[in-house]
């Protein structure tokens, strides 16, 4: 490491390489995760250790439009996760068709 | 001055990020697990979003991270909230020791309520 690094720099180094283990144990539990909820779930920490990623590139390459593509990710993760839970709602409403049980709880309701 | 506050943001703001990623991997339960993802993620993404703001130290830049923290603070609660549900009618198993679900008479796990068409 040369002489002149900056404490900024530093800092920044240091942020990179953590994000990028968290990505790492993220990814892990999107591999092996259980049910289709854990996998959305880690996908959405993934976006979201993504937009720090890439604010942290922005400190550490002197580079401000980083920033306008984390604004972008943010809000192309946001209607992903959401177009995820929605089809996940979808699926399961799909395979479970017995209404008569539905009827069963409404009156189980009052 | 700038410096000290924009390391001192950077390192604690991936290392809620870390602390999220590690939940993520180590919590027994999805709904435990949103938990971890939603709360310490934002907080971190917002905390190197604020050092980037202080390091550059420009109006136009504060305005965007501003603009991208707000944005964060509003979707992150609407997505958790949608993943959520679709969890718990997708028919999670729930942590052995979850001792309150206020929805199970309500809606018994894998029977969603009907929905209207939109």
């Amino acid at each position: 490491m040369p002489a002149d690094t900056s404490l900024v720099e530093i800092a920044s180094r240091f942020a990179l390489v953590v994000l990028l283990i968290s990505i790492a144990l993220a990814l892990v539990r999107l591999i092996k995760g259980p049910d289709a909820a854990d996998r959305i779930v880690a996908l959405d920490l993934i976006s979201m250790l993504i937009i720090g990623f890439l604010a942290t590139e922005s400190i550490y390459a002197g580079e401000t439009s980083f920033l306008d593509v984390a604004i972008g990710y943010a809000l192309i993760a946001f209607l992903g996760t959401v177009a995820l839970a929605r089809f996940l709602m979808r699926s399961t409403q799909l395979t479970s068709k017995n209404m008569n049980k539905i009827e069963d709880k409404t009156t189980n309701n009052e | 001055m700038n410096d000290i506050l924009t390391a001192l943001l950077l390192v604690f703001g991936s290392l809620f990020c870390f602390v999220a990623a590690l939940g993520m991997l180590r919590l027994p339960d999805t709904v435990i697990r949103m938990h971890a993802a939603t709360k310490a993620g934002t907080l971190g993404a917002g905390l190197i979003l604020i050092a980037e703001s202080f390091f550059y130290a420009e109006l136009g830049i504060t305005l965007r991270a501003l603009a991208a923290i707000t944005f964060l603070l509003l979707t992150a609660p609407v997505a958790a909230h949608l993943i959520g549900r679709a969890a718990y009618y997708s028919g999670i198993r729930l942590w052995h020791k979850t001792w309150i679900d206020q929805l199970k008479d309500r809606y018994p796990a894998g029977d969603p309520p009907e929905e209207s068409e939109p």
